[in-house]
């Protein structure tokens, strides 16, 4: 398939000024424009002044230029990247409560909670909860396994994206 | 110095150089109201909300400079959307100021409370809520900023009571100092490698055409476009927004192109090898079937909004600036490659000669009659009796149409029309503010019998100041643009576009306070415009009774490539239908 037309996932890093209406801004420019929104992190930077927002966009080459474009015309948006080809660290937080009524579950989540580096941090009669870091394929892999023992409720924080400091200056690309 | 917060408002206004404002008030916005006498702004009473923000629209239009509107909480600021919208989608500055309730019962369903920063947020370049007195100053000063800086815009300023109330200390000097707004800084200046690849490629083509927008007007590049044209031999078109960037008169310019554009035109860009778009975005009204324009074209990108470029065509030189600024660059990199290349000319002329000849073959037409008025015909009157000089509004429809094809404009900014949102009741409150922003110029409305009916009220406003507008009224008891569709499209199924029954213009004009006139034969045409032409003291409104079922010719069927234009029946010597 063209390149150009091909669907992906995108993650894209935005600094932009920590105001009520950016971020409002932000998330209407996705519904006015049609835009599809997978998801979004917001958070402070070393700047309290400064919030990044970490978003997960799918689209062909073009909707994904035009997202970029169209979020760097918000007046309180410093900059804009898209790190999905940079070479980057990318970590997601997924808190998960399983079922594990049975001693042979409680012992199967437990060997997937070492393999994959979690940690249980609440513990119920029937069962475990447990938190996990990783990129999006980690954290995928572990729900995949998991899954069979039942899960009660989760959640997922989005991703959240900065390029690996060897690329140079941190954030790269100025705001135009 | 101690300052209320409407105190701070208005001298924060006067340092910005605003000298009119129109409005409306009401409870949220009466400390600013309590305190405009003392200033010397002037405030136009409009008698809707709507009419004050397409005011300060026209006003912005005519001017250059940014129009202003102030009005109350709730029912004021939805009453503005319209105009802010209006203003918005065709690049002008305007910065509003709606009052709100106190900060401390926002959010409490208060007494006219709406969300305005909420409601006008899609609808403004940005928006601000101010929370704190303290932070007043700065923000008027960057309101005004960013309206007129990068791609001009819409910016509200939503002001709660108790903010334009309270007192704090305002210091002028620091109110002079330039602005700082850390995340926004617009690109101005085009790159120097683009912009010698355009002038390459400007040189090298062999059909290559100018298509003008909206952003030659605003950004003062007019003459410089022209300036291009006439050295490298391009023919020039232009979009309803950029039409008076280019002397109507000019032998080069080919008028306005896209759906109602002209045959020389539509044909000149399809045929195209590179199109030069200079602030303009590809609209799709201006493309027709976006796979099927310019094939064969490439394309140069001139926009001071990078996110234009690439957006609904591809380009293959792109130039992220201010017109006027890439237009210093690029001329003198045109005029270098042209002294360079000899043999340009020749190559040129056989463009220029077959462009010419379309013009020639299929020129605009219509029907002449010395039995019922045609609008064409009243739009050429107004153009004599006028000189060619007036600022022109115009409201939306087949009449808006008819201006961009027949009245030849002769300066920049001389067509004030709503171009992007196509908002019926634009035109009189355009005019007014049009007329307050040039007193020295002819300001005349081009109006339908259904959009005058939009916003008819503001001939009040006008009779209160004294405003001498002209309206001509294109009455053919139609909304006509959609009963063309309708005739054309729909098998000639008319639904609910008689306008039947109706006011007596000329009675409701008099009751109002203005002038009303008629004219029902072509023969006399002339003469009521000139008895209009000698009242400068009160508006007048010349009711035209014109042909009724008059269509809009050349016109590219919805969704239809440029080339396939249906063309005027040229009384019915000439073939029908372009090939
Ligand atoms: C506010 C608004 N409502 C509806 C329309 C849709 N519309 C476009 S043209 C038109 C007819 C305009 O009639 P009139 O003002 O008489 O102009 P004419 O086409 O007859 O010259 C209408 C209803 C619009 N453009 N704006
Ligand atoms: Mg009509």
């Amino acid at each position: 398939m063209d390149r150009k037309c091909e669907q992906r996932k995108h993650i894209i890093s935005v600094l932009v000024e920590n105001q009520p209406g950016a971020l409002a801004r932000i998330i209407e420019l996705f519904s006015s424009r049609g835009y599809n929104i997978e998801s979004l992190n917001v958070g402070h930077t070393e700047d309290p002044s400064i919030s990044r927002i970490t978003m997960v966009a799918k689209g062909d080459e073009h909707t994904i230029e035009q997202i970029v474009k169209q979020l760097r015309r918000i007046i309180d948006v410093f900059k804009v990247r898209d790190l999905t080809d940079k070479k980057k660290l990318d970590r997601e937080l997924l808190i998960v409560r399983v079922n594990v009524e049975t001693p042979e579950k409680k012992e199967e989540v437990m060997r997937l909670v070492e393999i994959f580096g979690a940690q249980v941090v609440d513990v119920s009669k029937d069962t475990y909860t447990v938190e996990l870091t990783g990129d999006e394929e980690q954290v995928d892999a572990f729900l995949e396994l998991i899954k069979p023992m039942g899960i009660r409720e989760m959640a997922r924080t989005g991703r959240v994206a900065m390029v690996r400091a060897l690329q140079g200056e941190t954030f790269g690309e100025q705001k135009e | 110095m101690k300052l209320s917060g409407a105190e701070i408002l208005l001298r924060a206004l006067e340092l910005e150089g605003v000298e009119k404002i129109f409005g409306y008030p009401g409870g949220a916005v009466l400390d600013i109201y309590d305190r405009l006498p003392f200033s010397p702004l002037k405030h136009y009473l409009t008698r809707h909300e709507q009419g004050a923000a397409h005011a300060a629209d026209g006003y912005a239009r005519a001017t250059g400079k940014v129009g202003v509107c102030f009005a109350t909480s709730g029912p004021g600021a939805t009453n503005l959307v319209t105009g802010l919208a209006t203003a918005q989608i065709d690049s002008v500055p305007v910065v509003a100021f709606t009052g709100n309730v106190p900060t401390y019962m926002i959010g409490n369903d208060a007494f006219q409370e709406v969300d305005t920063v909420g409601i006008t947020r899609p609808i403004t370049k940005h928006n601000f809520l101010v929370k704190d007195v303290k932070d007043l100053a700065d923000t008027v000063k960057k309101a005004f900023h960013i309206a007129r800086t990068g791609r001009p815009g819409v910016v509200l300023v939503d002001l709660p009571k108790d903010v334009t109330r309270e007192i704090t200390d305002f210091f002028e000097e620091e109110y002079k100092t330039p602005v700082q707004i850390r995340s926004y800084k617009p690109v101005l200046k085009g790159h120097p490698g683009q912009i010698k690849r355009a002038a390459k490629a400007i040189a090298s083509a062999e059909r290559p055409i100018l298509y003008i927008g909206g952003g030659v007007v605003s950004s003062g590049a007019s003459d410089l476009v022209v300036k291009m044209a006439e050295v490298a031999n391009i023919p020039m078109a232009a979009t309803l927004m950029g039409l008076t960037a280019v002397p109507g008169n000019h032998p080069f310019f080919l008028g306005m192109l896209g759906m109602h554009g002209t045959y020389a035109a539509n044909m000149a860009i399809q045929e195209s090898d590179l199109i030069v778009a200079i602030g303009a975005r590809f609209d799709d009204r201006v493309t027709g079937k976006l796979s099927e324009f310019a094939p064969n074209a490439k394309v140069i990108h001139i926009d001071i909004d990078s996110a234009e470029i690439g957006k609904n065509r591809a380009v293959d030189i792109p130039i992220v600036g201010d017109a006027k600024l890439v237009m210093e660059e690029l001329l003198p990199e045109v005029e270098k490659q042209v002294a360079k290349n000899r043999e340009f000319y020749a190559v040129r002329e056989k463009w220029i000669l077959k462009v010419r000849s379309w013009k020639e073959r299929y020129p605009l037409w219509y029907e002449p009659s010395d039995r019922v008025i045609k609008p064409q015909f009243v739009i050429e009157k107004i153009w004599e009796v006028t000189k060619g000089e007036a600022v022109i509004t115009t409201d939306v429809g087949q009449h808006q149409m008819w201006v961009a094809q027949y009245y030849r404009f002769s300066f920049p900014r001389q067509l004030i029309t709503s171009g992007g949102l196509g908002t019926m009741g634009f035109g009189v409150p355009a005019a007014i503010g049009a007329k307050v922003g040039r007193p020295d110029k002819t300001v005349f409305c081009i109006s339908g019998d259904g959009s005058f009916q939009m916003n008819m009220q503001e001939i009040v406003t006008a009779v209160h100041y004294n405003i001498p507008i002209k309206v001509a009224i294109i009455n053919n008891g139609f909304l006509g643009m959609v009963r063309q569709w309708q005739g054309i499209f729909y098998q000639k199924n008319y639904s609910q576009v008689h306008l039947d029954v109706q006011p007596d213009f000329v009675k409701l004009v008099e009751a109002m306070g203005g002038v009303g006139l008629r004219a029902t034969k072509p023969a006399e045409v002339e003469a009521v415009l000139k008895e209009a032409m000698a009242i400068d003291d009160r508006p007048v409104v010349i009711d035209f009774i014109v042909d009724r079922e008059e269509d809009v010719f050349p016109m590219v069927p919805p969704g239809g490539a440029l080339h396939e234009m249906i063309l005027p029946s040229y009384g019915k010597k000439k073939e029908k239908k372009a090939v």
